[in-house]
Protein backbone atom coordinates (compact mmCIF):
# COMPACT_ATOMS: atom_id res chain seq x y z
CA UNK A 1 0.00 0.00 0.00
CA UNK A 2 2.82 2.36 0.98
CA UNK A 3 4.66 1.44 -2.19
CA UNK A 4 1.59 2.27 -4.31
CA UNK A 5 1.23 5.65 -2.60
CA UNK A 6 4.94 6.32 -3.15
CA UNK A 7 4.52 5.56 -6.86
CA UNK A 8 1.47 7.80 -7.16
CA UNK A 9 3.29 10.56 -5.29
CA UNK A 10 6.36 10.29 -7.50
CA UNK A 11 4.23 10.26 -10.66
CA UNK A 12 2.29 13.34 -9.52
CA UNK A 13 5.45 15.23 -8.63
CA UNK A 14 7.00 14.33 -11.98
CA UNK A 15 3.93 15.53 -13.88
CA UNK A 16 3.75 18.76 -11.87
CA UNK A 17 7.42 19.42 -12.43
CA UNK A 18 7.02 18.78 -16.18
CA UNK A 19 4.03 21.18 -16.30
CA UNK A 20 6.08 23.81 -14.48
CA UNK A 21 8.97 23.38 -16.90
CA UNK A 22 6.63 23.62 -19.89
CA UNK A 23 5.04 26.79 -18.53
CA UNK A 24 8.41 28.44 -17.88
CA UNK A 25 9.54 27.43 -21.37
CA UNK A 26 6.49 29.13 -22.92
CA UNK A 27 6.86 32.21 -20.75
CA UNK A 28 10.51 32.52 -21.64
CA UNK A 29 9.81 32.06 -25.39
CA UNK A 30 7.05 34.70 -25.35
CA UNK A 31 9.14 37.20 -23.39
CA UNK A 32 12.12 36.70 -25.70
CA UNK A 33 9.88 37.09 -28.77
CA UNK A 34 9.29 40.73 -27.83
CA UNK A 35 12.89 41.49 -26.88
CA UNK A 36 14.90 43.16 -29.68
CA UNK A 37 16.39 42.43 -32.11
CA UNK A 38 13.27 40.96 -33.72
CA UNK A 39 13.92 37.88 -35.84
CA UNK A 40 11.50 38.89 -38.63
CA UNK A 41 13.27 36.79 -41.30
CA UNK A 42 12.95 33.70 -39.10
CA UNK A 43 9.26 34.37 -38.41
CA UNK A 44 8.62 34.68 -42.16
CA UNK A 45 10.58 31.46 -42.78
CA UNK A 46 8.49 29.56 -40.22
CA UNK A 47 5.21 31.03 -41.49
CA UNK A 48 6.19 29.45 -44.81
CA UNK A 49 7.02 26.12 -43.11
CA UNK A 50 3.88 26.03 -40.99
CA UNK A 51 1.50 27.80 -43.35
CA UNK A 52 2.47 27.41 -47.00
CA UNK A 53 3.87 23.89 -46.66
CA UNK A 54 0.69 22.69 -44.87
CA UNK A 55 -1.62 24.35 -47.39
CA UNK A 56 -2.15 21.36 -49.68
CA UNK A 57 -3.03 18.97 -46.87
CA UNK A 58 -5.33 21.54 -45.25
CA UNK A 59 -7.14 22.22 -48.55
CA UNK A 60 -7.53 18.51 -49.26
CA UNK A 61 -8.81 17.64 -45.80
CA UNK A 62 -11.07 20.72 -45.73
CA UNK A 63 -12.60 19.82 -49.08
CA UNK A 64 -13.39 16.21 -48.11
CA UNK A 65 -14.60 17.19 -44.65
CA UNK A 66 -16.99 19.65 -46.29
CA UNK A 67 -18.24 17.02 -48.73
CA UNK A 68 -18.85 14.52 -45.90
CA UNK A 69 -20.71 17.25 -44.01
CA UNK A 70 -22.80 17.79 -47.14
CA UNK A 71 -23.88 14.15 -47.16
CA UNK A 72 -24.34 13.75 -43.39
CA UNK A 73 -26.06 17.12 -43.02
CA UNK A 74 -28.45 16.38 -45.86
CA UNK A 75 -29.24 12.93 -44.37
CA UNK A 76 -30.02 14.39 -40.92
CA UNK A 77 -31.87 17.50 -42.07
CA UNK A 78 -34.05 15.60 -44.52
CA UNK A 79 -35.67 13.78 -41.58
CA UNK A 80 -37.08 17.15 -40.50
CA UNK A 81 -37.70 18.44 -44.03
CA UNK A 82 -35.03 21.03 -43.38
CA UNK A 83 -32.56 20.35 -46.25
CA UNK A 84 -32.56 24.06 -47.05
CA UNK A 85 -30.62 24.62 -43.81
CA UNK A 86 -27.70 22.59 -45.10
CA UNK A 87 -25.59 25.69 -45.78
CA UNK A 88 -26.21 26.94 -42.27
CA UNK A 89 -25.33 23.58 -40.67
CA UNK A 90 -22.16 23.17 -42.71
CA UNK A 91 -20.97 26.72 -42.10
CA UNK A 92 -21.61 26.65 -38.35
CA UNK A 93 -20.02 23.24 -37.93
CA UNK A 94 -16.95 24.21 -39.89
CA UNK A 95 -16.48 27.73 -38.54
CA UNK A 96 -17.02 26.89 -34.88
CA UNK A 97 -15.60 23.40 -34.60
CA UNK A 98 -14.32 21.31 -37.45
CA UNK A 99 -12.27 23.99 -39.19
CA UNK A 100 -10.10 24.93 -36.21
CA UNK A 101 -9.78 21.39 -34.81
CA UNK A 102 -9.13 19.46 -38.01
CA UNK A 103 -6.74 22.02 -39.47
CA UNK A 104 -4.87 21.99 -36.13
CA UNK A 105 -4.62 18.20 -36.38
CA UNK A 106 -3.30 18.48 -39.93
CA UNK A 107 -0.69 21.06 -38.93
CA UNK A 108 0.36 18.96 -35.93
CA UNK A 109 0.90 15.92 -38.12
CA UNK A 110 2.47 17.80 -41.00
CA UNK A 111 4.60 20.48 -39.29
CA UNK A 112 4.51 19.95 -35.51
CA UNK A 113 6.10 16.52 -35.70
CA UNK A 114 8.78 17.84 -38.07
CA UNK A 115 9.44 20.70 -35.66
CA UNK A 116 9.95 18.29 -32.74
CA UNK A 117 12.19 16.03 -34.84
CA UNK A 118 14.29 18.95 -36.09
CA UNK A 119 14.87 20.41 -32.62
CA UNK A 120 15.44 16.93 -31.19
CA UNK A 121 18.11 16.27 -33.80
CA UNK A 122 19.69 19.63 -33.06
CA UNK A 123 19.83 18.63 -29.39
CA UNK A 124 21.34 15.22 -30.18
CA UNK A 125 24.00 16.68 -32.48
CA UNK A 126 24.94 19.43 -29.98
CA UNK A 127 23.69 22.21 -32.28
CA UNK A 128 21.67 23.65 -29.38
CA UNK A 129 24.77 23.54 -27.15
CA UNK A 130 26.67 25.25 -29.98
CA UNK A 131 24.16 28.13 -29.93
CA UNK A 132 24.57 28.47 -26.15
CA UNK A 133 28.34 28.44 -26.53
CA UNK A 134 28.14 31.20 -29.17
CA UNK A 135 26.26 33.28 -26.56
CA UNK A 136 23.05 33.01 -28.62
CA UNK A 137 19.89 32.15 -26.70
CA UNK A 138 18.48 29.09 -28.52
CA UNK A 139 14.98 29.73 -27.19
CA UNK A 140 14.96 33.17 -28.79
CA UNK A 141 16.52 31.88 -31.98
CA UNK A 142 14.71 28.55 -32.41
CA UNK A 143 11.49 28.65 -30.40
CA UNK A 144 10.11 32.21 -30.25
CA UNK A 145 9.94 32.66 -34.07
CA UNK A 146 8.15 29.32 -34.43
CA UNK A 147 5.55 30.27 -31.81
CA UNK A 148 4.90 33.68 -33.40
CA UNK A 149 4.68 32.02 -36.83
CA UNK A 150 2.20 29.47 -35.44
CA UNK A 151 0.04 32.26 -34.05
CA UNK A 152 -0.03 33.97 -37.45
CA UNK A 153 -0.29 30.94 -39.75
CA UNK A 154 -2.86 28.84 -37.90
CA UNK A 155 -5.86 31.26 -38.17
CA UNK A 156 -5.10 31.72 -41.89
CA UNK A 157 -5.00 27.97 -42.50
CA UNK A 158 -8.24 27.56 -40.56
CA UNK A 159 -9.91 30.26 -42.65
CA UNK A 160 -8.84 28.44 -45.82
CA UNK A 161 -10.09 25.12 -44.39
CA UNK A 162 -13.47 26.74 -43.61
CA UNK A 163 -13.91 28.26 -47.06
CA UNK A 164 -12.89 25.07 -48.89
CA UNK A 165 -15.09 22.98 -46.55
CA UNK A 166 -18.12 25.17 -47.19
CA UNK A 167 -17.51 24.86 -50.92
CA UNK A 168 -17.17 21.04 -50.56
CA UNK A 169 -20.50 20.85 -48.73
CA UNK A 170 -22.01 23.10 -51.44
CA UNK A 171 -20.79 20.80 -54.22
CA UNK A 172 -22.39 17.76 -52.58
CA UNK A 173 -25.55 19.46 -51.30
CA UNK A 174 -26.32 21.61 -54.33
CA UNK A 175 -24.49 19.74 -57.09
CA UNK A 176 -25.32 16.14 -56.15
CA UNK A 177 -28.31 16.15 -53.80
CA UNK A 178 -30.38 18.94 -55.33
CA UNK A 179 -30.50 21.50 -52.52
CA UNK A 180 -31.23 24.94 -53.92
CA UNK A 181 -28.17 27.16 -54.23
CA UNK A 182 -30.11 30.18 -52.98
CA UNK A 183 -31.35 28.47 -49.82
CA UNK A 184 -27.83 27.08 -49.15
CA UNK A 185 -26.31 30.57 -49.04
CA UNK A 186 -29.28 32.43 -47.55
CA UNK A 187 -29.47 29.92 -44.66
CA UNK A 188 -25.79 30.44 -44.06
CA UNK A 189 -26.11 34.24 -44.21
CA UNK A 190 -29.03 34.35 -41.78
CA UNK A 191 -27.57 32.01 -39.15
CA UNK A 192 -23.85 32.76 -39.07
CA UNK A 193 -23.06 35.69 -36.75
CA UNK A 194 -19.80 37.43 -35.87
CA UNK A 195 -19.44 35.41 -32.68
CA UNK A 196 -19.23 32.16 -34.71
CA UNK A 197 -16.31 33.49 -36.74
CA UNK A 198 -14.70 34.99 -33.63
CA UNK A 199 -15.02 31.70 -31.73
CA UNK A 200 -13.31 29.81 -34.57
CA UNK A 201 -10.60 32.48 -34.79
CA UNK A 202 -9.84 32.29 -31.06
CA UNK A 203 -9.67 28.50 -31.22
CA UNK A 204 -7.29 28.50 -34.17
CA UNK A 205 -5.11 31.11 -32.48
CA UNK A 206 -4.83 29.06 -29.29
CA UNK A 207 -4.27 25.83 -31.24
CA UNK A 208 -1.41 27.52 -33.10
CA UNK A 209 0.13 28.32 -29.73
CA UNK A 210 -0.44 24.80 -28.36
CA UNK A 211 1.10 23.05 -31.39
CA UNK A 212 4.25 25.17 -31.58
CA UNK A 213 4.69 25.27 -27.80
CA UNK A 214 4.31 21.51 -27.23
CA UNK A 215 6.29 20.43 -30.29
CA UNK A 216 9.13 22.88 -29.63
CA UNK A 217 9.28 21.89 -25.96
CA UNK A 218 9.36 18.16 -26.67
CA UNK A 219 12.01 18.58 -29.38
CA UNK A 220 14.11 21.05 -27.40
CA UNK A 221 14.38 18.74 -24.40
CA UNK A 222 14.52 15.47 -26.35
CA UNK A 223 16.95 12.94 -24.87
CA UNK A 224 20.14 13.23 -26.98
CA UNK A 225 19.93 9.91 -28.82
CA UNK A 226 18.17 8.51 -31.90
CA UNK A 227 15.30 6.97 -29.90
CA UNK A 228 15.02 10.26 -28.00
CA UNK A 229 14.11 12.05 -31.23
CA UNK A 230 11.45 9.51 -32.19
CA UNK A 231 10.09 9.54 -28.64
CA UNK A 232 9.91 13.35 -28.65
CA UNK A 233 8.14 13.35 -32.02
CA UNK A 234 5.52 10.84 -30.89
CA UNK A 235 4.95 12.57 -27.56
CA UNK A 236 4.65 15.98 -29.20
CA UNK A 237 1.94 14.77 -31.60
CA UNK A 238 -0.04 12.86 -28.96
CA UNK A 239 0.15 15.65 -26.37
CA UNK A 240 -0.78 18.29 -28.97
CA UNK A 241 -3.85 16.28 -30.03
CA UNK A 242 -4.97 15.79 -26.43
CA UNK A 243 -4.42 19.44 -25.47
CA UNK A 244 -6.21 20.63 -28.60
CA UNK A 245 -9.29 18.55 -27.72
CA UNK A 246 -9.25 19.50 -24.02
CA UNK A 247 -8.75 23.20 -24.79
CA UNK A 248 -11.44 22.98 -27.48
CA UNK A 249 -13.90 21.75 -24.86
CA UNK A 250 -13.08 24.64 -22.50
CA UNK A 251 -13.26 27.29 -25.20
CA UNK A 252 -16.51 25.88 -26.55
CA UNK A 253 -18.10 25.89 -23.12
CA UNK A 254 -16.97 29.48 -22.52
CA UNK A 255 -17.77 30.90 -25.97
CA UNK A 256 -21.04 29.10 -26.76
CA UNK B 1 43.13 32.20 -16.03
CA UNK B 2 40.53 29.44 -15.67
CA UNK B 3 40.37 27.61 -12.36
CA UNK B 4 38.16 24.62 -11.55
CA UNK B 5 37.67 24.19 -7.80
CA UNK B 6 36.23 21.07 -6.20
CA UNK B 7 33.67 20.44 -8.96
CA UNK B 8 31.20 17.63 -8.38
CA UNK B 9 28.65 16.47 -10.94
CA UNK B 10 26.18 13.58 -10.97
CA UNK B 11 23.69 12.37 -13.56
CA UNK B 12 20.87 10.38 -12.03
CA UNK B 13 22.61 8.24 -9.46
CA UNK B 14 25.94 8.21 -11.27
CA UNK B 15 28.63 10.50 -9.90
CA UNK B 16 30.86 11.55 -12.81
CA UNK B 17 33.01 14.28 -11.28
CA UNK B 18 33.99 13.77 -7.65
CA UNK B 19 35.87 16.94 -6.75
CA UNK B 20 37.86 18.11 -9.76
CA UNK B 21 40.55 20.74 -9.11
CA UNK B 22 42.39 22.08 -12.14
CA UNK B 23 44.10 25.30 -13.29
CA UNK B 24 44.48 26.23 -16.95
CA UNK B 25 47.43 28.46 -17.79
CA UNK B 26 46.60 31.50 -19.91
CA UNK B 27 47.89 31.39 -23.48
CA UNK B 28 48.83 27.72 -23.33
CA UNK B 29 47.22 24.47 -24.47
CA UNK B 30 46.17 22.10 -21.72
CA UNK B 31 44.99 18.66 -22.73
CA UNK B 32 42.71 16.55 -20.56
CA UNK B 33 43.11 12.85 -21.24
CA UNK B 34 41.29 9.89 -19.76
CA UNK B 35 39.44 6.75 -20.69
CA UNK B 36 36.22 6.91 -22.73
CA UNK B 37 33.27 7.84 -20.56
CA UNK B 38 35.38 9.10 -17.64
CA UNK B 39 33.77 12.57 -17.75
CA UNK B 40 36.18 14.64 -19.88
CA UNK B 41 33.43 16.19 -21.99
CA UNK B 42 31.34 16.78 -18.86
CA UNK B 43 34.27 18.66 -17.33
CA UNK B 44 34.82 20.64 -20.55
CA UNK B 45 31.16 21.69 -20.64
CA UNK B 46 31.54 23.13 -17.13
CA UNK B 47 34.20 25.57 -18.34
CA UNK B 48 31.71 27.76 -20.22
CA UNK B 49 28.73 26.78 -18.04
CA UNK B 50 26.99 24.59 -20.60
CA UNK B 51 26.71 22.35 -17.54
CA UNK B 52 26.55 23.60 -13.98
CA UNK B 53 28.22 21.73 -11.14
CA UNK B 54 26.27 20.22 -8.26
CA UNK B 55 29.01 21.61 -6.03
CA UNK B 56 32.19 23.59 -6.60
CA UNK B 57 33.31 26.63 -8.57
CA UNK B 58 34.51 27.44 -12.08
CA UNK B 59 36.49 30.67 -11.99
CA UNK B 60 37.34 32.66 -15.10
CA UNK B 61 39.58 35.59 -14.14
CA UNK B 62 38.46 35.04 -10.53
CA UNK B 63 34.74 35.29 -11.44
CA UNK B 64 32.68 32.24 -10.55
CA UNK B 65 30.75 31.67 -13.78
CA UNK B 66 28.36 29.22 -12.13
CA UNK B 67 26.82 32.12 -10.20
CA UNK B 68 26.50 34.62 -13.06
CA UNK B 69 23.15 36.03 -14.11
CA UNK B 70 21.99 35.13 -17.62
CA UNK B 71 23.16 38.38 -19.24
CA UNK B 72 26.60 38.20 -17.62
CA UNK B 73 26.88 34.53 -18.51
CA UNK B 74 26.19 35.23 -22.19
CA UNK B 75 28.84 37.98 -22.13
CA UNK B 76 31.28 35.51 -20.55
CA UNK B 77 30.49 32.86 -23.17
CA UNK B 78 31.38 35.41 -25.84
CA UNK B 79 35.00 35.05 -24.67
CA UNK B 80 34.95 31.33 -25.53
CA UNK B 81 35.09 29.43 -28.79
CA UNK B 82 34.10 25.78 -28.84
CA UNK B 83 34.89 23.02 -31.30
CA UNK B 84 32.38 20.25 -30.58
CA UNK B 85 33.02 16.56 -31.03
CA UNK B 86 30.79 16.31 -34.12
CA UNK B 87 31.53 19.95 -35.06
CA UNK B 88 27.84 20.82 -34.29
CA UNK B 89 27.46 22.87 -37.45
CA UNK B 90 23.93 24.16 -38.02
CA UNK B 91 22.83 21.80 -40.78
CA UNK B 92 20.28 24.17 -42.31
CA UNK B 93 23.08 26.61 -43.23
CA UNK B 94 26.00 26.53 -45.63
CA UNK B 95 29.54 26.43 -44.23
CA UNK B 96 29.95 30.13 -45.01
CA UNK B 97 26.75 31.01 -43.13
CA UNK B 98 27.76 28.78 -40.21
CA UNK B 99 31.06 30.59 -39.83
CA UNK B 100 29.44 33.99 -40.40
CA UNK B 101 26.61 33.22 -37.97
CA UNK B 102 28.21 34.56 -34.73
CA UNK B 103 29.31 37.74 -36.55
CA UNK B 104 25.81 38.34 -37.90
CA UNK B 105 24.17 37.67 -34.56
CA UNK B 106 26.62 39.29 -32.16
CA UNK B 107 28.32 42.15 -34.04
CA UNK B 108 27.30 45.16 -36.12
CA UNK B 109 29.73 44.34 -38.95
CA UNK B 110 28.42 44.89 -42.47
CA UNK B 111 28.16 42.06 -44.96
CA UNK B 112 31.37 43.03 -46.80
CA UNK B 113 33.40 42.95 -43.59
CA UNK B 114 31.80 39.63 -42.60
CA UNK B 115 32.62 38.12 -45.99
CA UNK B 116 36.25 39.21 -45.72
CA UNK B 117 36.69 37.80 -42.22
CA UNK B 118 34.88 34.51 -42.93
CA UNK B 119 36.90 33.89 -46.09
CA UNK B 120 40.08 34.62 -44.17
CA UNK B 121 39.17 32.04 -41.50
CA UNK B 122 38.12 29.46 -44.09
CA UNK B 123 41.49 29.95 -45.81
CA UNK B 124 43.29 29.45 -42.49
CA UNK B 125 41.62 26.08 -41.94
CA UNK B 126 42.10 24.99 -45.55
CA UNK B 127 38.49 25.32 -46.66
CA UNK B 128 38.89 28.08 -49.23
CA UNK B 129 36.13 27.95 -51.86
CA UNK B 130 34.06 25.46 -49.83
CA UNK B 131 31.78 28.00 -48.16
CA UNK B 132 28.82 27.25 -50.43
CA UNK B 133 28.58 23.61 -49.28
CA UNK B 134 26.25 22.31 -46.58
CA UNK B 135 27.61 20.33 -43.58
CA UNK B 136 26.05 17.10 -44.90
CA UNK B 137 28.22 17.43 -48.02
CA UNK B 138 31.50 17.52 -46.06
CA UNK B 139 33.74 14.75 -44.76
CA UNK B 140 34.38 14.37 -41.00
CA UNK B 141 37.71 16.19 -41.20
CA UNK B 142 36.27 19.06 -43.23
CA UNK B 143 33.43 19.44 -40.72
CA UNK B 144 35.96 19.69 -37.89
CA UNK B 145 37.88 22.34 -39.82
CA UNK B 146 34.68 24.28 -40.48
CA UNK B 147 33.82 23.95 -36.77
CA UNK B 148 37.27 25.30 -35.92
CA UNK B 149 36.79 28.25 -38.29
CA UNK B 150 33.49 29.04 -36.53
CA UNK B 151 35.08 28.64 -33.10
CA UNK B 152 37.78 31.17 -34.05
CA UNK B 153 35.63 33.71 -35.90
CA UNK B 154 35.00 35.92 -32.85
CA UNK B 155 38.72 35.95 -31.91
CA UNK B 156 38.06 34.18 -28.59
CA UNK B 157 40.43 34.31 -25.63
CA UNK B 158 39.72 30.69 -24.75
CA UNK B 159 39.00 27.82 -27.14
CA UNK B 160 37.60 24.47 -25.99
CA UNK B 161 38.22 21.43 -28.19
CA UNK B 162 36.05 18.39 -27.50
CA UNK B 163 37.70 15.29 -28.98
CA UNK B 164 38.89 17.18 -32.09
CA UNK B 165 40.28 14.07 -33.81
CA UNK B 166 37.80 11.35 -32.81
CA UNK B 167 36.67 9.35 -35.81
CA UNK B 168 39.44 10.65 -38.08
CA UNK B 169 42.22 8.62 -39.66
CA UNK B 170 45.76 9.12 -38.22
CA UNK B 171 46.89 11.36 -41.08
CA UNK B 172 43.86 13.62 -40.78
CA UNK B 173 44.16 13.57 -36.97
CA UNK B 174 47.74 14.84 -37.25
CA UNK B 175 46.51 17.51 -39.68
CA UNK B 176 43.88 18.70 -37.20
CA UNK B 177 46.42 18.71 -34.36
CA UNK B 178 48.80 20.82 -36.45
CA UNK B 179 45.96 23.14 -37.33
CA UNK B 180 45.13 23.62 -33.63
CA UNK B 181 48.80 24.31 -32.82
CA UNK B 182 49.14 26.72 -35.75
CA UNK B 183 45.98 28.66 -34.93
CA UNK B 184 46.97 28.81 -31.26
CA UNK B 185 50.35 30.25 -32.24
CA UNK B 186 48.61 32.78 -34.51
CA UNK B 187 45.85 33.90 -32.16
CA UNK B 188 47.43 33.16 -28.77
CA UNK B 189 44.25 31.79 -27.18
CA UNK B 190 44.13 29.59 -24.10
CA UNK B 191 43.33 26.12 -25.40
CA UNK B 192 41.67 23.28 -23.56
CA UNK B 193 41.70 20.01 -25.49
CA UNK B 194 39.83 16.89 -24.45
CA UNK B 195 41.26 13.85 -26.14
CA UNK B 196 42.34 10.25 -25.80
CA UNK B 197 44.43 10.32 -28.97
CA UNK B 198 47.83 9.69 -27.40
CA UNK B 199 50.69 10.14 -27.96
CA UNK B 200 49.83 12.45 -30.93
CA UNK B 201 48.00 14.99 -28.77
CA UNK B 202 51.12 15.45 -26.61
CA UNK B 203 52.80 17.21 -29.54
CA UNK B 204 50.48 20.20 -29.33
CA UNK B 205 50.03 20.28 -25.54
CA UNK B 206 51.87 22.52 -23.10
CA UNK B 207 50.26 20.75 -20.14
CA UNK B 208 48.53 17.39 -19.81
CA UNK B 209 46.01 16.43 -17.11
CA UNK B 210 44.57 12.97 -16.61
CA UNK B 211 41.00 12.51 -15.36
CA UNK B 212 40.39 9.17 -13.68
CA UNK B 213 37.84 8.07 -11.10
CA UNK B 214 36.14 11.47 -11.22
CA UNK B 215 39.20 13.47 -10.13
CA UNK B 216 42.30 14.95 -11.78
CA UNK B 217 44.87 12.31 -10.97
CA UNK B 218 47.79 14.38 -12.25
CA UNK B 219 48.58 17.56 -14.21
CA UNK B 220 52.07 18.34 -15.45
CA UNK B 221 53.93 19.95 -18.33
CA UNK B 222 53.80 17.50 -21.23
CA UNK B 223 57.41 16.28 -20.97
CA UNK B 224 57.11 15.59 -17.25
CA UNK B 225 53.70 13.99 -17.71
CA UNK B 226 55.12 11.48 -20.19
CA UNK B 227 57.82 10.56 -17.70
CA UNK B 228 55.47 10.44 -14.71
CA UNK B 229 55.79 7.48 -12.35
CA UNK B 230 52.09 7.72 -11.43
CA UNK B 231 50.67 4.22 -12.12
CA UNK B 232 47.42 5.70 -13.49
CA UNK B 233 49.37 7.79 -16.02
CA UNK B 234 51.61 4.87 -16.94
CA UNK B 235 48.68 2.50 -17.41
CA UNK B 236 46.88 5.01 -19.62
CA UNK B 237 49.93 5.85 -21.74
CA UNK B 238 50.81 2.17 -22.23
CA UNK B 239 47.18 1.19 -22.80
CA UNK B 240 47.35 -1.66 -20.31
CA UNK B 241 44.28 -3.47 -19.08
CA UNK B 242 45.78 -4.30 -15.70
CA UNK B 243 46.29 -1.40 -13.32
CA UNK B 244 44.56 1.15 -11.12
CA UNK B 245 42.15 2.24 -13.91
CA UNK B 246 39.26 -0.21 -13.99
CA UNK B 247 38.56 -0.92 -17.64
CA UNK B 248 36.05 -3.74 -17.78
Amino acid sequence: MLSLLTHIGRFTLRQLSEMGRMSLFLLSALMLAFRPPAKIYLIIHHIKTIGVDSLSVVILSGFFTGMVMGFQGYYSLRKFNAESWLGSAAALGLLRELGPVLSAFMVTGRTGSAMAAELGTMRATEQIDALYSMAINPIKYLVSPRIIAGLIAMPMLTAIFDVVGIYGAYLVGVGLLGVSSGSYFSGMESSVVFNDVYSGFMKSLSFGLIITWVCCYKGFYAPPRATGVSQATTESVVLSFVLILVWDYFLTSVML
Amino acid sequence: MIRVVDVHKSFGGQQVLKGVNLDFTTGKITTIVGTSGCGKTVLLKHLNALLLPDRGEVLVDNVDITKLKQKELYAMRGRFGVLFQGAALLDSMTIFDNVAFPLREKTKMDEAQIRKKVEERLDQVGLEGMGYKYPAELSGGMKKRAGLARALIMDPEIVLFDEPTTGLDPVLATGIHQLIARTQATFGFTGVVVSHTIPQVFEISDYVAILAGGIIEEIKPTKEFKESKNPVVQQFIRGEIEGPIRVL
